[in-house]
């Protein structure tokens, strides 16, 4: 067949158009042997520019359509969907990079506008060999697994089984709730966290469709989207929870004291022990680390006291397999150590606190019932510092990135601390005040002007404890004065860290995380909630560090994106998998060994073994096709004939 | 053992002092101190502004001359904290940097090339992990009880990171040093703040502010006695206590000494190598515990 291929052109505003002269691509490539039309357009991905190629596909009579534009990771799918639509098989279209892989890396106008060509007829090449191919199609559970029950997980959970689907919740503590559940009271509106969140908890732990694995971790994850198998690990809690009713029996007889994670560290709990008392579920646990039996071999009290033989000493850890189209991660942060800041004492001081051991100062449920008492000596303070910026934006010594919410939370700790304390006096050291919210500059300015927060720009260089105060060194950058000042509680706006474990968990998932350990979206700006493993999905801080609007919004996205995926019969996967030549194969077995996906097998045919291709998890990277010592193993629409016929193209003169 | 040893300006003047006990408390532990021959200024501070490589030739020289005179053993030990500061970052830049590399060394067309590979070591880095802490230890005769000693470790020890000999934020060398040889410290906040530096010379006020405070702090912690490895550190803590003095009526004086001086007293070497004459407030009593 003789191949009539249009080549269509883009400028990408100046993107491509200022390094490469965009005519004279037209004018060499239309010239191309098998190109029957060229053209150009400033936004070839916008409707004009579609449409244009629509109607040139029906006018010319094309057979093949090369896009020169961006990378095909941006707008492949686009311009393969025009295709289709003029009636063309949308593999036997093609994009040609002259963005990233061109204009955007060169300045010489001259060898940028050669070098496009040169990409441009390369495609050309490939496109002409191109077969008309049908995607694959795969079948999907609809079921959806959520990793992480802080309120990104809860409310992703919620609009999933709300759609009426299933879903898994793991939980990796013995309550949901999350860093949420701490707080006191939330920005912009002062609403406080309890109310708002724990009647979501209940609906999770009420609801027909969610099935709760709490203080449970992924074991092990594998399959491929629609089809994955998840292994959880159940922990043993040392309590049978259908027996045990919550009377707290056991907790209260408890002779062991630990510092409680709820608490931040601020109040003691038991060795036996529910994480707070509006815990999802209800149920208590045995910390083996600090249980006295576990540890001496004697005591046994939680077993004496309790009436319904509800506490088992021999549990073991127990494991169950669901099987789930799509996985949502929503894991969460931590809080970056305070032993990481030697010029604020490392830790050492009783009456530095960071953010969140605040809000346990001011919740109502917490250890001094939401009066504020400094941890050293249960004193009222008078003065209190709060410092932004610790830890982030620092690129040198600790974390390059900003931590997006301390500048709201510290505006409300020192708003809060004013209204319980009317004669205090807060005093917030900042970079810059970052309130970008809906609400949220009105707040901090209501901080200033009607709680006479003092706002001081500066970073503290140094605090140190003298007679029972903390002195803080620091500078009025706006004034150009040195600062000392003494106070007697300082708040520290610590960066916000991925949740430790999260690497692990990334690696059984095979989705990946940037440099500070956050888990990498799509496409930051066009597809922000989905990871690059196609089902797995993310939402909330284990993205990147947000507010608790962001959050809840990122979660909903990321459900959404699961439920567009359930509301289809099927799932079709691209069909430019490996495939075997018969014939050639001898069995050797060695794309097996390459294969990451597990996507080749060997089967005995007719007598003979063959190294077959299970389609639908062949991802299509190339891996065993290098690896064949036969050359028995080709991809679709990128064959060996393919590949020869662009390097020759690539390496010919003109 | 023998080691090369750069002393800068201020160890042959008013820091003599610092030289003379360092030389003698290290002959104690079986180290050979030996002079560079034609040393040269260390650059001060000029050279370390990034964007002048004119001044960089000064503390490059003296890095060449270690070659020469090495026989191998390319080291080289400074005591006072600048000219450590300076010789470090300077190779330290020198390591990295090689087209600037190259240029110095086209421009000392009489000298030989060089490319960074001397190690510039600070007394105090030798002393903890060539000798070892554990073994100063036991060369101690004179138990100095009646010592509370502050580590004052100013900035040119401690920054920037890349010649840092501790941690810049809670540095403990100095302390360690002082407990091996069975001495009592303190740690207070000021053991890393600024002592106002050359504003000594044009802004006299502001270092007595700064003295006023750190030796303030110092005491306030439990301190009776300073102890420093810079000698612009202990002639701004030490000689502008007079000027503080002036200003402040009930300011109390504390002695600021050398740590070399501290150790050399520990080790019972001749008072002499001591040179506590140099010292402006007077650590004599403090020290004489069997003197």
């Amino acid at each position: 067949m003789k191949q009539r291929i249009g080549v269509f052109v883009c400028h990408c505003g100046i993107n491509i158009a200022s390094t490469v002269q965009i005519e004279r691509v037209v004018e060499a490539i239309k010239e191309y042997p098998g190109v029957v039309h060229a053209e150009d357009y400033e936004y070839m991905c916008s409707d004009p520019g579609q449409g244009m190629i629509r109607a040139r596909i029906k006018e010319k009579n094309l057979t093949g359509v090369v896009v020169a534009a961006c990378s095909p990771t941006l707008h492949e799918l686009t311009f393969r969907n025009v295709t289709a639509l003029s009636g063309l098989n949308p593999y036997r279209c093609e994009m040609a990079n002259i963005r990233e892989h061109c204009s955007w890396i060169h300045k010489d106008v001259d060898k940028a506008t050669k070098k496009a060509i040169k990409i441009i007829k390369t495609i050309v090449e490939k496109v002409k060999l191109n077969e008309e191919l049908t995607p694959l199609s795969v079948p999907i559970t609809k079921r959806a697994l959520v990793i992480g029950g802080g309120i990104a997980g809860i409310q992703s959970a919620l609009d999933i089984a709300n759609a009426g689907y299933q879903v898994i919740l793991v939980e990796k503590s013995s309550s949901i709730g999350g860093h949420m559940a701490q707080l006191s009271e939330t920005f912009p509106t002062l609403d406080c966290s309890q109310c708002i969140l724990t009647p979501k908890m209940v609906e999770v732990a009420q609801h027909k469709n969610i099935k709760l694995y709490n203080y449970a971790e992924i074991d092990d994850v594998s399959g491929y989207v629609g089809n994955f198998k998840v292994k959880i690990r159940l922990k043993a809690s040392y309590v049978d929870w259908s027996k045990c009713v919550g009377c707290g029996l056991c907790i209260e007889k408890c002779p062991t004291k630990v510092a409680s994670e709820f608490e931040q560290g601020l109040a003691p709990r038991k060795a036996i022990y529910v994480p707070f008392p509006q815990a999802v579920p209800n149920k208590p646990v045995i910390d083996r680390e600090h249980c006295r039996y576990f540890k001496t071999g004697k005591c046994r009290v939680c077993e004496k006291v309790c009436d319904l033989d509800a506490i088992k000493f021999d549990e073991e850890d127990d494991f169950v397999e669901e099987e789930v189209g799509a996985i949502v991660v929503a894991t969460g942060y931590e809080v970056y150590g305070v032993q990481n800041i030697g010029e604020y004492g490392a830790g050492r001081y009783k009456d530095v606190v960071d953010g969140l051991q605040f809000e346990r100062l001011l919740s109502a449920s917490g250890p001094t019932n939401g009066e504020i008492r400094r941890p050293s000596d249960g004193q009222i303070p008078r003065r209190v510092a709060f410092v932004s910026c610790v830890g982030s934006r620092d690129p040198e010594l600790h974390k390059p990135y900003c931590s997006k919410v301390c500048c709201m939370y510290l505006a409300k700790h020192a708003m809060l601390y004013k209204h319980r304390v009317p004669d205090g006096q807060p005093i917030i050291f900042y970079i810059d005040i970052r309130s970008d919210g809906k609400g949220y500059e009105e707040f901090v300015q209501r901080a200033q002007e009607e709680d006479h927060v003092t706002y001081i720009r500066g970073k503290v260089s140094k605090i140190y404890e003298d007679n029972g105060e903390l002195v803080l060194l620091s500078a009025d950058t706006l004034a150009g004065m040195p600062i000392e000042l003494r106070c007697d509680l300082v708040v520290l706006g610590m960066a916000i860290c991925p949740s430790s474990g999260v690497d692990e968990l990334t690696k059984k998932l095979k989705i990946q995380t940037d440099a500070n350990g956050f888990l990498t979206e799509a496409h930051p700006k066009l597809r922000p909630v989905e990871s690059l493993t196609p089902g797995i999905f993310i939402a909330g801080c284990a993205h990147a560090p947000k507010d608790i609007p962001d959050t809840v919004a990122q979660a909903s996205a990321a459900s959404s994106k699961v439920l567009e995926m359930f509301g289809q019969k099927e799932l079709s996967h691209d069909p430019m998998v490996a495939w075997v030549d018969e014939d050639l194969c001898s069995g050797c077995g060695v794309c097996i060994s390459l294969c990451p996906y597990d996507a080749r097998e060997l089967e005995i045919k007719e007598g003979k073994r063959i190294a077959t291709v299970k389609e639908i998890l062949c991802e299509g990277c190339g891996s065993c096709i290098a690896g064949c010592p036969a050359g028995a193993c080709q991809q679709r629409n990128l064959d060996d004939k393919q590949v020869i016929r662009m390097v020759e193209t690539v390496l010919s003169r003109g | 053992m023998k080691v090369l040893y750069y002393p800068g300006c201020t160890l042959k003047t008013s820091a003599k002092n610092f030289e003379d006990s360092a030389v003698a408390s290290l002959k104690v532990l079986g180290v050979d101190l030996v002079e560079l021959e034609r040393w040269n200024c260390c650059g001060t501070v000029y050279s370390l502004a990034s964007d002048d490589l004119m001044h960089k030739v000064a503390p490059i020289r003296n890095l060449i001359r270690v070659k020469e005179q090495s026989n191998g053993d390319d080291r080289v030990v400074t005591l006072c904290s600048m000219c450590y500061n300076t010789l470090k970052q300077a190779n330290e830049f020198f390591k990295e940097d090689e087209e600037s590399r190259d240029k110095i060394n086209n421009f000392m067309d009489r000298e030989i090339d060089y490319n960074g590979d001397v190690e510039v070591l600070h007394l105090l880095t030798l002393l903890k992990e060539e000798i070892g802490f554990d073994n100063i230890g036991k060369k101690v005769k004179n138990k100095l009880s009646n010592l509370k000693v502050a580590s004052y470790y100013g900035c040119l020890l401690l920054r920037p990171q890349n010649s840092a000999i501790d941690n810049a934020e809670n540095p403990t060398i100095l302390e360690d040093l002082f407990t091996s040889l069975g001495i009592d410290t303190v740690d207070f906040p000021y053991k890393n703040e600024c002592c106002g530096s050359y504003n000594t010379v044009n802004a006299v006020d502001l270092v007595v502010e700064r003295t006023y405070k750190i030796i303030n702090s110092a005491r306030s912690f439990g301190a009776n006695i300073i102890a420093t490895s810079c000698p612009l550190c202990q002639f701004n803590l030490d000689r502008r206590q007079k000027d503080v003095k002036d200003k402040y009526y009930d300011f109390e004086e504390m002695p600021v000494v050398y740590f070399t001086q501290i150790m050399g007293r520990a080790f019972n070497v001749k008072r002499k190598s001591l040179g506590f004459d140099l010292n402006y407030i007077d650590p004599v009593p403090l020290l004489q515990e069997n003197f």
